[in-house]
Parts: C-alpha cells; sequence; structure tokens
C-alpha cells in the first residue's frame, strides 16, 4: 500500500546517503592501499562536512575517477560498483589482488527508519571497511610498495568481474545494510595465492613475475577504465585539476530527534579546496596531489615538507610529522637530538576546537637517535617515537615550519642565549618557559662536587671550555632532553638515560685532586727507605717467586 | 571453570547481563612481549564500533553528533596494522588496562594464561533505596595464552602467525557488529550518561568496563581435584 512506500524526502534522503556512502568507500579503499598509515582528527563539534560522522578525507582525484565510473548512477540490483586493486611491477606486470564490491540485493526492509537507523548502520559500515581493509593480504603489501611495486586501482560499475583474481579466491563481507529499496552488501574478493609468500620474499626474487606474465595477454574484458596507482608522483601528473565537482561541497548537517519522528537537514556549505604546488623530497614517497604527507626517512638527512593547505573543511586533519615537539610530560623541555645539522622544530599546537593539552610528543626527522623510520622504539605512550603517529594539526597551524641550529649538550654557550623567544617559533609566547626547570635539572645544576680546581675538571664537564669554576661550567648544558638510542623506559627502573644522567657528572677522583695527591707523595718519600729495606730482607722469596713464572 | 580470581575492575560495580546479551569469545596464543600489543588490536577495532562522535543536544530534542576520527596503528612485535579512533583519552585508558593485564600475567606464573574482557552496559535508574542496575549488553572475552619461544626463528614466524590470527578475529569482531542487534536505544539529553561514557572529549563510546582474570594453573588442578574429591564423597 501507499503508507509503507517511501515518502519522496526519504526516497531522496536515502539516494543521497547510497551515493556519498559509495564514494567514501572508495576512499577508504584507495587510502588503505596508499602505503601510508592514514590518520584522521575527532572533532567533537560537527561542521556538517564529514559524511556519517567519520573524518575521511576526500582525494580529488579519487572522488573523481568514482563520480566518472557510476556516471549519475547508483547501486542496484546487478549494478555494482567495483573498486580492483592491482599489484604493477616495475618491469611492468601486473596482477590484480582484489576486488571490494558495493552491491545492492532486492531483499528491503521497509520498517527501517532512513535518516536514522540507515545513517548509522552505513557509518559502522564504513568503520568495518576501515578495519577489514588492514586485514586482507594486499595491506602488508601495500605498505612496502614503492621498490619494486606499486598499487593501482581501478573503479568500475556493473557486473562483479573476478576472473582476475586466479582460483582459490577467498572473499570476505564486510557488512551489509538493509534500507527500504534494498539491502547493501560490501564485501571484498581476495586473490590468495600470494597471500602464501611473505612479502619480503616477494621483494627478493623478482621471478615470481612468472606467475602473473600471462595476465595482461587475454583480458576477457577490456578494460572499462584505466588503472590508476593509488600512489603517485604528483610531479608527474600535469596540472589535470579536479575541479571540486558541485557536489563535493555538499554536505550533510544531519540532525537526530530521539523522538519520532526523526528530523533531517540538510545545510549546504562551502568547502574550500586549495591544492598546493607538489613538494618533491628524496625519500621514497612524495605527496598525493592536495595531501601532504611527511614520510619516513632511511636516511640520516633532514627534509622538511611544509604542509599543505585545507583540503575541505578545517578539522580535516591528515597525517603530519612534527620535527620536534614539546614533550607531553615534561613540558618544558624541548626535544632534540644532540647531533649537529638543522632540526625543524615545530612545536605542536593546541588542536583546532580542542582543549590545549599536550597530546603527543613527537620526534625530530633525524636519522640518528630517533630514527623516524623504525617503529620500534619506546613504546611509552607518552614519547612517539613512530612518526606516523604523530598528532595530526590543524592544517592551518603547519604554515611554518623553522630550522634552528640545535645546541648540544656540554657545549659551552650559557643557556639564557637559548630562549623560547629566540627560537622564533610560531606562538612561541604561549610555549611554557623552560627556565624554572633549569634549577630542578641535575644536568643544569648538579650535586655539590668538591670544590677543586683540577684541570682535568675542565675536560670531564665541557669541551673546549678552560677550567672554568664549578659554578659556571653547568650553565653550560642546555636544557634537552636526554634520549639515549635503543633505550627504553620501562625494562628497568632506571633507564639508560637516568643512568647517563646521573652518572655524567661523577665527583672527582680524590687521588686526582692535588692537595691530596701532594701529601700523599711526601709521604710516600718519607716511607720509601723502609720500604726498601723490608724489600731487601724478602729478596730471597722474591727470587723464588720469579723462578716459578719462567 | 575453576579460576583463581584476582579479578580487578577498572570502573563501577559488576553489571548482571541483559536477557539478550550478546556475548562473544576470542581466544589468542602469544609471545610475552605481544601481550599489549594483541589486546589493544582487539579492544580498539571493538571500541571504533562501539565508539560514536560527541552528541550535542539542541532544541526539541534532536541532537548532532559530532566527527570521529580514525588512525592506523603499526605493531612492534606483529606483523600487524589496526585502526583505531583518534582520541587519546580513550587510547591511554585502554593502555592502562592492558598493561595491567600484561602485569598481572607476568607475575602470575610460568603458565600465563588470562583473560581480559570487555563489557558494555547501560545503567538504569532505579527509585530509592534501589541502587541503580547496570544491564550488560554485549561482553567481549579476549582468552589469552602465553608462549614462550626461545629461537628468533620461532620468534619471527610468531610475529607473522599471531598477524594473520589478528587479522581473523578482526574479521570475526566485524561479523559480529554486522548482525545490527541488540544497540542501546539513542537517549534523550537526560539519560545520555546511563548510555554512552561522555567523559571523553572527542570521542563517545558506549559506557563501558574492562576487567581481567588470571588463571593460575596450579590451583585450578587443585581446586578441582577437591571438587572431585567432595563430589564422590557426597555421590556414596
Amino acid at each position: 500500500a501507499m503508507d509503507t512506500d517511501l515518502s519522496s524526502q526519504d526516497r531522496k534522503d536515502l539516494d543521497k546517503f547510497i551515493k556519498f556512502f559509495a564514494l567514501k568507500t572508495v576512499q577508504v579503499i584507495v587510502q588503505a592501499r596508499l602505503g601510508e598509515k592514514i590518520c584522521t582528527r575527532s572533532s567533537s563539534s560537527p561542521t556538517g562536512s564529514d559524511w556519517f560522522n567519520l573524518a575521511i578525507k576526500d582525494i580529488p582525484e579519487v572522488t573523481h575517477e568514482a563520480k566518472k565510473a557510476l556516471a549519475g548512477q547508483l547501486p542496484a540490483v546487478g549494478r555494482s560498483m567495483c573498486v580492483e586493486i592491482s599489484l604493477k611491477t616495475s618491469e611492468g606486470d601486473s596482477m590484480e589482488l582484489e576486488i571490494w564490491c558495493l552491491e545492492m540485493n532486492e531483499k528491503c526492509d521497509k520498517e527501517i527508519k532512513v535518516s536514522y537507523t540507515v545513517y548509522n548502520r552505513l557509518s559502522l559500515l564504513l568503520k568495518s571497511l576501515l578495519a577489514i581493509t588492514r586485514v586482507t593480504p594486499a595491506y602488508r603489501l601495500s605498505r612496502k610498495q614503492g621498490h619494486e611495486y606499486v598499487m593501482l586501482y581501478r573503479i568500475y560499475f556493473g557486473e562483479v568481474q573476478l576472473s582476475g583474481l586466479g582460483e582459490g579466491f577467498q572473499t570476505v563481507r564486510v557488512g551489509t545494510v538493509g534500507t527500504p529499496v534494498g539491502t547493501i552488501t560490501l564485501s571484498c574478493a581476495y586473490r590468495i595465492n600470494l597471500a602464501f609468500m611473505s612479502t619480503r620474499q616477494f621483494e627478493r626474487t623478482p621471478p615470481i613475475m612468472g606467475i602473473i606474465i600471462d595476465h595482461f595477454v587475454d583480458r576477457p574484458y577490456p578494460s572499462s577504465s584505466p588503472m590508476h596507482p593509488c600512489n603517485y608522483r604528483a610531479g608527474e601528473d600535469n596540472g589535470a585539476v579536479y575541479p571540486s565537482v558541485e557536489d563535493s561541497q555538499e554536505v550533510c548537517t544531519t540532525s537526530f530527534s530521539t523522538s519520532p519522528p526523526s528530523q533531517c537537514v540538510f545545510t549546504v556549505t562551502k568547502a574550500h579546496f586549495q591544492t598546493p604546488p607538489p613538494v618533491v623530497t628524496d625519500t621514497l614517497k612524495v605527496p598525493m596531489m592536495g595531501l601532504a604527507f611527511s614520510h619516513q626517512l632511511s636516511s640520516s638527512r633532514l627534509s622538511c615538507q611544509p604542509a599543505a593547505l585545507g583540503v575541505g573543511s578545517a578539522d580535516m586533519g591528515y597525517p603530519i610529522l612534527f620535527a620536534g615537539g614539546l614533550n607531553a610530560a615534561h613540558p618544558h623541555q624541548l626535544i632534540g637530538p644532540g647531533r649537529e645539522g638543522g632540526v625543524p622544530l615545530i612545536p605542536s599546537q593546541p588542536a583546532h576546537g580542542t582543549q590545549a593539552d599536550q597530546e603527543r610528543m613527537c620526534t625530530p626527522l633525524d636519522g640518528g637517535h630517533y630514527s623516524a623510520a623504525t617503529p620500534s622504539s619506546s613504546e611509552d605512550t607518552e614519547t612517539v617515537s613512530n612518526s606516523s603517529e604523530g598528532k595530526c594539526g590543524s592544517p592551518h597551524d603547519l604554515l611554518e615550519t623553522i630550522f634552528i641550529r640545535k645546541v648540544g649538550a656540554f657545549v659551552n654557550k650559557p643557556i639564557n642565549q637559548v630562549t623560547m623567544a629566540n627560537l622564533d617559533i610560531p606562538f612561541a609566547m604561549f610555549a611554557p618557559k623552560n627556565v624554572e626547570l633549569e634549577d630542578n635539572d641535575p644536568m643544569v645544576n648538579p650535586p655539590d662536587s668538591p670544590e677543586t680546581e683540577s684541570p682535568l675538571q675542565g675536560s670531564l664537564h665541557s669541551e673546549g671550555s678552560s677550567g672554568s669554576s664549578t659554578g659556571n661550567t653547568h650553565d653550560d648544558f642546555v636544557m634537552i632532553d636526554f634520549k639515549p638510542a635503543f633505550s627504553k623506559d620501562d625494562i628497568l627502573p632506571m633507564d639508560l638515560g637516568t643512568f647517563y644522567r646521573e652518572f655524567q657528572n661523577p665527583p672527582q677522583l680524590s687521588s686526582l685532586s692535588i692537595d691530596i695527591g701532594a701529601q700523599s707523595m711526601a709521604e710516600d718519600l718519607d716511607s720509601l727507605p723502609e720500604k726498601l729495606a723490608v724489600h731487601e730482607k724478602n729478596v730471597k722469596e722474591f727470587d723464588a717467586f720469579v723462578e716459578t713464572l719462567q | 571453570l575453576f579460576f583463581h580470581h584476582r579479578s580487578r575492575c577498572c570502573a563501577p560495580p559488576r553489571a548482571a547481563p541483559a536477557m539478550n546479551c550478546r556475548a562473544e569469545v576470542l581466544e589468542v596464543s602469544v609471545e610475552g612481549r605481544q601481550v599489549e600489543e594483541a589486546m589493544l588490536a582487539v579492544l580498539h577495532t571493538i571500541l571504533l564500533h562501539r565508539s560514536t562522535g560527541k552528541f550535542h543536544y539542541k532544541k526539541e530534542g534532536t541532537y548532532s553528533i559530532g566527527t570521529v576520527g580514525t588512525q592506523d596503528v603499526d605493531c612492534d612485535f606483529i606483523d600487524f596494522t589496526y585502526v583505531r579512533v583518534s582520541s587519546e583519552e580513550l587510547d591511554r585508558a585502554l593502555r592502562k588496562a592492558v598493561g595491567e593485564f600484561k602485569d598481572a600475567l607476568r607475575s602470575s606464573g610460568s603458565d600465563g594464561m588470562g583473560q581480559i574482557s570487555l563489557e558494555f552496559y547501560q545503567k538504569k535508574k532505579s527509585r530509592w533505596p534501589f541502587s541503580d542496575e547496570c544491564i550488560l549488553w554485549e561482553l567481549w572475552t579476549i582468552k589469552v595464552k602465553v608462549v614462550n619461544l626461545v629461537s628468533e626463528q620461532e620468534r619471527q614466524i610468531c610475529r607473522e602467525k599471531v598477524g594473520e590470527k589478528l587479522c581473523e578475529k578482526i574479521i570475526n569482531i566485524v561479523e559480529v557488529m554486522n548482525r545490527h542487534e541488540y544497540l542501546p536505544k539513542m537517549p534523550t539529553q537526560s539519560e545520555v550518561d546511563n548510555v554512552f561514557d561522555t567523559s571523553l572529549k572527542d570521542v563517545q563510546p558506549y559506557l563501558y568496563k574492562i576487567s581481567y582474570q588470571i588463571t593460575d594453573s596450579l590451583s585450578t588442578s587443585v581446586t578441582t581435584t577437591m571438587c572431585r574429591l567432595i563430589k564422590d564423597t557426597l555421590a556414596l
């Protein structure tokens, strides 16, 4: 009967939900195969630009491809949207790895509330997709792409084609959502004969390409759409500016009501798209157009990318590596490596719209101590050794990065020269002052050591200083948080860093101090004749002893 | 069924299961150093599905929902990456609980068996003199067995194997989530704290509680023997 049919408003809403769900699905899948860790920020105040209440970025090119494939249609029975993920080697061979299918079947749920239940379930399904995209075999492969192979994606609409996956492919279901017009299902079919090979083996032995050599020869279906790399060099792509398509600016502010009937209010706001000039770095991966990812360094050279300006709404964060930052545990300390060379220092800014508590401390881009590329350093939640877990800053906060010459330990330089103001960081005046903590730091004011003027003392404490008095030598120490390589905080109550610090300024050896030395020397001289006499008496014993040694 | 209880609760009183309480059990065998990451991967995956954005109530009983960000976390000791919600508070809370569990496991003895429970509950206000009820609506139990490996080669294989196992667990979790079974009704403003944990500033998980138990195999055998003796005696 007519009562149970969908109201026109509901129908419009449902179509919109399905369309944006399809677009977001594609984004999640492609982003999960970029080879990078993805990070977006939560925002407690809804801006109305995040569909399904999830912070999923929109890579413009991907949206463009998806819309092209859909060509104004929506997934329906017999018309599925498929995202094909394949691998392409440097020699040109390629192999299909996964087909992600967004399908619609005929099973309808007439009773379900569109603007409320369907919307929330679609949100849940996207979360499941986020989780599942990390557990299929292609994920680990995609994280290692760049050298010998890259991952490509292709979007097509129509009938699902699984033949390219080889024999015995497996399927995993991500989830389903019933709607009044049909049930949406999301699943992934993935090749498994690659799964038995560890990714390391794959990288080492190119001859494995033998498996896929015949793949391209007889393609059963003509490629209806070209393959695209999930991760590509921005420089080569010549300014194909993807227009901010009208719909991308449409946002969904959905208000939910706890009392029926649920209200659905859509507002349209403008999304500001701004693509910065792509920056190519000397690391393996380069930023996608429209986004900037800071990358792991495998060399000890430093590179720093200016953060891209905002894509979309202001509270879309993206993975930005903070080169330095305020230590969450000791907010007055600057983290820096004790190395020569400039270190970009970007203090972590209060997140846009959230409280300014120091959520994360970030590590400098230095291949030495901090080796951002290896995730095997400290697990301490307060120290982020793995750069990709760095705080996601609002794009607008990261407009400036500055290089400073890092002052190393033991440098003969009065500490008051190195103040926060001089560092010229943005918002420096808001950064906590580090002055007071110096008084408590044993490195700066060590426990009392004997007041002696030993020439050795100078060299123990500072290079190049010429025997300054005890009081001043320790002013040479610059406030840094000393984190020795490979030290973990939780292994022993006293870790390597603490050990270093505690024993860095040992008290003088008494025998080295001149007074005592002089004293004992006089005594020695006096007692010498006595000792000689005793030795002469025992000369026979000594001789016998020497015999035994020969 | 005989455990040597040493359970620690991180939150309010034990909840009574509701009639339609879902209970899921996951089992993992890991090396000692993998315990924390494995637990975090599972707990975060569950909470990813059981957290929403912050609710903002407006007039006439309508509310809007904040945005939940997500991030990838690579494990150091397992070939595995999981997704968690971008909330430092939530991450800290889970790490604290998992850390305690790991310490308890470590100090318990050589066998190293235990389980972590993640319970989702609703509060039901009762009239005086009855205290508020906690009604459990979903219970996840993760059973852990710690294995000791000797050679580096074994360890490397373990990294991969446990990674694969965790992939299976994630698929299991997603399967359960997809059943769209009972979820608490969306609350009114006055009821929101009975359903959600509103104390976090950026996300809003359903009210949850984490607890754990360590299985002490030694006492298990003693208790089992004793019980059998008593049973046998009574059987006559």
